[in-house]
């Protein structure tokens, strides 16, 4: 594979781009591996490359039943933060923002990561209170946070609507080192990273069943042949239900609901920030892409489902609240809407653990949060998987939880998948 | 838009209904253990496919309903009251 580097594009902008070598490969499946992970989406293909990279486990599988960002990796809006108050969440959250800081030099890919800052709007005195806990928080662990009073808002973002007597902007809550990457390049870097390490993506590779002997995985049955390997770990969030129960492990803490994402035609540059707006039970987020889109997102569709696609009531929602805070986006159009499946789990928080299968490990359970969490979940799963034992960031992250009664619950919503948005 | 089918009121848009979910939990007895608890509170089936859930018609005549409905095409098999006496009802009414 050929490195991307200043000599490297000015060597082939000489030579008509002939010099480029194939991304990754497209190789056949070996009968036998270390360390199998189900799903080639942004978790899968990084706890891969830092298997490889950490770890220096190279005989690594990822089985991708499509192709590489055709899931969850290109159906999101984007954005990294890492505004999180609860032990563990916090922590991992955290890591996960400093690997974005440097991915794009690890993976030698441009991942685009832009850190604009993340503008999260208060409109009452309480909202403001309950902001300040959090961002103090986060200051007490470290974490840049900064609270903007309506002067300083008004500099930075002009255009917002500051007129609405139903809900008046007092301020935001603003995490700077937050912002945006390219969520195909993720993928791609990730892919083209672990693949020149040794790792096979094997796509159009669906798992169709699983053997189970003596308390363990012996085989995995795939659209591909039947896949020999140590150690087993699933990564497909929207669909770990399915999965779970094709090994025959029964219930999950988890329900499959979809959320939608918007991009709207190119316009010139807009939007500087990640803008966050969430009053009377709506959620509405925005920023504007590299290419001038705008691209933004809302609620769950309220019902689960495994259905890509979404509804129109909640295009309505989140149609309404873009002109309730950005009434200049007026007459903007719409190019594109999509659905992606999550894993909504009983109280917010993620799944990197053990499984009743002695060689079976777990992640999933990504709700809302599953392309900031990309790196430090492919991190900390990769050390679960080489080190048996998982790290204190997530050795509460497990199925257990529920019933210790130590919930990881963020917004203290309760046990209700469908209501952590 | 899925449209149900209320025994009620006559089909309406799904956005006058809210999701309940899950229809197939039975509670266990107060004197069962944690584990049955936990069980019953946290952990789900989450079917792919044809599930029985809850819908509360609550911008309607706010009567619970049992919606049978896939969850990977949105179509639906069923609509029924949730309280058995009232299934009755609205079977002998047919």
């Amino acid at each position: 594979m050929t490195r991307f580097n200043a000599w490297n594009v000015i060597k082939n902008g000489l030579n008509g781009q002939s010099g480029w070598s194939r991304q990754w490969r497209d190789p056949e499946p070996k009968s036998n591996y270390d360390v199998i992970i189900v799903g080639g989406g942004l978790h899968g293909l990084a706890t891969a490359f830092y298997l490889a990279k950490n770890h220096n486990i190279k005989n690594v599988a990822v089985l991708e039943k499509g192709w590489i960002g055709g899931g969850n990796a290109g159906r999101n809006t984007t954005i990294v933060r890492s505004n999180y108050m609860m032990p563990g969440n916090h922590e991992f959250y955290e890591h996960s923002l400093k690997l974005w800081e440097n991915l794009s030099h690890e993976l030698n890919y441009n991942v685009m990561f832009s850190q604009r800052a993340h503008v999260s709007l208060f409109h009452s005195p309480g909202a403001r209170d309950s902001a300040a806990r959090r961002y103090n928080v986060m200051r007490l662990h470290g974490t840049d946070a900064e609270l903007w009073d309506i002067k300083t808002l008004k500099k930075k973002i002009p255009h917002l609507n500051y007129d609405d007597s139903r809900f008046p902007i007092l301020g935001a809550a603003v995490q700077r080192r937050a912002g945006n990457a390219r969520h195909d390049a993720v993928a791609w870097g990730y892919a083209r990273a672990a693949d020149s390490l040794g790792v096979d993506i094997l796509q159009n590779c669906e798992v169709t069943g699983i053997t189970r002997k003596n308390g363990s995985i012996e085989s995995i049955q795939t659209s591909r042949g039947t896949i020999k390997g140590k150690k087993v770990g699933f990564a497909v969030a929207g669909n770990t239900s399915v999965l779970w129960q094709m090994a025959e492990l029964g219930n999950l803490p988890i329900e499959s609901h979809k959320l939608q994402a918007f991009v709207t035609e190119s316009i010139k540059p807009l939007l500087d920030q990640v803008v966050v707006y969430g009053v009377g039970g709506a959620h509405f987020y925005i920023s504007q892409s590299d290419k001038g889109s705008m691209v933004f997102g809302g609620d769950l569709d309220w019902y689960k489902s495994y259905a890509q696609r979404g509804n129109l009531p909640i295009v309505q929602d989140s149609a309404e609240a873009a002109m309730a805070i950005l009434p200049c986006l007026g007459r903007i159009r719409l190019l594109r809407h999509w659905a992606g499946v999550m894993d909504m789990t009983m109280d917010g928080s993620f799944f990197i653990c053990k499984t009743p299968i002695s060689n079976l490990y777990l992640n999933a359970g990504w709700n809302y949060g599953g392309f900031k969490a990309s790196p430090a979940s492919g991190w900390y799963f990769a050390d679960l998987i080489a080190n048996e034992n998982p790290h204190n960031y997530v050795h509460n992250h497990n199925l257990e939880r529920f019933e210790k009664g130590i919930n990881i619950d963020e917004r203290g919503a309760g046990p209700d998948p469908k209501l952590h948005g | 838009m899925i449209r149900i089918n209320c025994p009620y009121c006559g089909e309406r848009d799904h956005s006058e209904f809210s999701y309940g979910g899950d229809a197939s939990i039975k509670y266990p007895s107060l004197e069962a253990s944690e584990k049955e608890w936990t069980e019953a509170i946290f952990f789900r089936k989450n079917i792919r496919g044809f599930q029985i859930e809850t819908w509360h018609h609550s911008n309607g005549c706010r009567m619970w309903l049992e919606v049978e409905r896939s969850t990977v095409t949105h179509e639906i098999k069923s609509v029924r009251p949730c309280h058995p006496d009232l299934q009755k009802v609205v079977e002998n009414n047919k």
